[in-house]
């Protein structure tokens, strides 16, 4: 008989247990090593509904190591926005596994052994972010995700100037947090994040509690690329082979947004925010610049996953902006919720469609060399259509159903200036990607050079690639139809959201 | 005037030590054109901040907190013990510097090796060349 209660903690051991169990068996056998890694996965993605299902029908999960209570020991705490997380990055990491086995045996044939071990770590470090309830074990989870994370974009030849950027920036983000950690340990005495909760309060007018908000939202700023600290982000995802740009666009970034979410919502409350209400403001105006200047930059480019990168920094806006305004609407964070999702599926599929063309053909991430590529490539193109398709928010698509939301929540709020520019943004988003396809399929390539070069990527790519493109339009269907309602009201009504004082 | 240096600077001179130390660091991170002063620069932020938790360890009034080991005598003795937590937090943190400045390190011996120079904006030239 499993004990749910102790899944928290067995998600995170299992995997870094994992990791090293694979730099073992890698010196027996290397082709076992992805093998281990995509059944350890599969392992906590069930945990990780287990997990959700048990928080939505009992509650919390509290979960004390080695006994000792909180506010001394460390606590595992998993509620609605923790199950739900951790749901989106297992499923994806799982997704990335099952794809990286050929594409990382054609991209680092000879780094086979090391990529699924720094990939097991980065799975740790993001799942340990995910359940914990503690500020300092949040810090150390969050480098190690973020460590592994230098280590595999660096992995490319190409990637290493990319990944040394990332590696600085992101160091600096971490030492702000840090800092941050710091100053509440120094006004608290306490590191426990509910315990920090009940301390705040009656501090929200101290220095050191403003500055160490600050320190959050820079250092947490910078990992997850939000607008003015998203330098790093474009030349990683750009230059990181194939498997890694997928999880580090898809799942990393949603862990780091999350992060945020929790030191916003659970360390300082829905009060701070209202009090501080020039705050909000403050994020929205700059999701808003991140939506604008993501989108035209996106549209700028002729490098397929720089474009992909530009249009994230887009979406990561979307999911601030839908946090901007989460206190003045009855809605709460339910757009910001929904899209951590949505984007994690649809961005998901993009970069894994954009390495189908790099595995096929080193020089395709050029879209300038993309004519004939929807003939050669008939199913791929097909895959990218559905879920370019669903980028440009098409009803009943995962994107119409976040810009849905949004609107509505905009309407509400009146602020209709933010309205205007989520349909700026959807408006350009069509046209990139109607710039791709129109080179893959209007504009005709050398009639012998397809025929010769007809030929689809290996199955174990093309499945995860369908299942993606399927899941942005059923997902969209999902939420149309309320079906994971619960978890957003669970998230609302925790965090003290969606009632208009 | 006198007053307010002893108050202000020299009571909490520690504390005036860490920030100038993290802003030595932060300026070489950003500003330096060299890899590997980069990296000294990250290890002298990250050190910084372990100054400044040790820092907040000694909680004690004027007779400064001993170590951190309790024994009926030194009680009666009247001792005050110092904060331990800071200083395991800073442990673990310590190792995550490590390993920072490991794989940053690693990074820079293999960019050296692929484009025969740490100076950033030599690096960027050459990619410009290669038309990355």
């Amino acid at each position: 008989m499993l004990i749910v209660e102790q899944f928290p903690v067995l998600v995170v051991a299992i995997s870094l247990l994992s990791a090293f169990t694979i730099l073992v068996a890698g010196l027996v056998n290397k082709k076992s090593c992805c093998f281990i890694s995509i059944a350890t996965i599969l392992v906590q993605l069930v945990m990780a509904f287990y997990i959700l299902n048990h928080v939505l029908t009992e509650g919390t999960i509290h979960y004390w190591l080695g006994g000792w209570k909180p506010p001394w020991g460390i606590e595992y705490v998993v509620d609605a926005l923790n199950a739900y997380v951790l749901v989106i990055v297992l499923f994806i990491a799982l997704i990335c596994a099952i794809y990286s086995k050929r594409s990382i045996e054609h991209e680092l044939p000879h780094k086979l052994v090391s990529f699924y071990t720094v990939y097991q770590l980065l799975i740790t470090g993001m799942c340990g972010v995910t359940v914990t309830g503690d500020m300092f074990n949040m810090y150390v989870f969050l480098e190690i995700m973020c460590i592994a994370g230098y280590a595999l974009i660096a992995s490319s030849k190409i990637g290493l100037k990319a990944g040394f950027t990332y590696l600085v920036m992101g160091s600096i983000g971490a030492c702000f947090v840090l800092l941050g950690i710091g100053f509440l340990y120094s006004v608290t005495g306490s590191l426990n994040m509910h315990d920090l909760s009940l301390l705040l309060p009656p501090l929200y007018g101290n220095r050191v509690v403003q500055a160490a908000f600050v320190f959050f939202f820079t250092g947490l700023g910078i990992k997850m690329a939000f607008f003015p600290l998203h330098t790093w982000q474009p030349d990683a995802y750009a230059y990181a082979p194939s498997a890694v740009s997928v999880i580090i666009a898809a799942a990393m970034s949603k862990v780091s947004i999350y992060a945020f979410l929790r030191v916003l919502f659970s360390v300082y409350t829905a009060e701070f925010i209202r009090i501080y209400a020039p705050l909000t403001t403050v994020i929205s105006w700059l999701a808003a610049i991140a939506i604008i200047f993501g989108s035209v930059y996106a549209l700028a480019q002729y490098n397929l996953k720089r474009m992909f990168a530009y249009s994230s920094v887009a979406h990561v806006g979307y999911i601030m902006l839908a946090v901007g305004i989460c206190t003045s609407t009855t809605l709460g964070l339910t757009p910001a919720v929904m899209h951590l999702l949505n984007h994690a599926v649809m961005k998901g599929c993009l970069f894994l469609i954009a390495g189908a063309f790099i595995y096929k053909r080193a020089e395709l991430w050029d879209i300038m060399k993309f004519p004939g590529l929807g003939r050669k490539m008939p199913y791929t193109g097909i895959a990218f259509i559905f879920t370019a398709l669903a980028m440009c928010d098409i009803p009943p698509s995962a994107g119409f159903v976040t810009i849905l939301y949004l609107i509505l929540a905009f309407l509400e709020a009146g602020q209709f200036i933010f309205a205007a520019v989520i349909l700026f943004s959807v408006i350009v988003t069509f046209f990139y990607f109607f710039h791709v396809v129109e080179m893959m399929y209007l504009r005709v390539g050398v009639e012998e050079e397809i025929e010769k070069e007809r030929g689809e990527i290996p199955m174990s790519m093309l499945i995860p690639v369908f299942l993606l493109a399927a899941l942005c339009w059923i997902t969209g269907v999902i939420w149309l139809m309320k079906i994971p309602f619960p978890i957003l009201d669970a998230v609302n009504s925790m965090f003290g959201l969606g009632v208009v004082p | 005037m006198i007053e307010w240096f002893i108050e202000e600077l020299l009571a909490k001179y520690n504390y005036w030590v860490s920030i100038i130390l993290i802003l030595i660091g932060f300026y070489a991170m950003i500003a330096k054109d060299n890899l590997i002063k980069k990296v000294i620069g990250l290890s002298i932020f990250q050190t910084a901040i372990f100054l400044f938790y040790i820092s907040l360890a000694d909680i004690g009034p004027i007779p400064k907190g001993t170590a951190p080991i309790v024994s009926e005598e030194m009680i009666h003795m009247g001792y005050v013990y110092v904060n331990p937590l800071p200083h395991v937090l800073i442990l673990t943190a310590i190792v995550v510097a490590v390993a920072t400045t490991a794989v940053a390190l690693a990074l820079v011996i293999r960019l050296y090796e692929e484009y025969g120079t740490i100076e950033e904006s030599e690096i960027i030239e050459l990619e410009r060349q290669r038309g990355l």
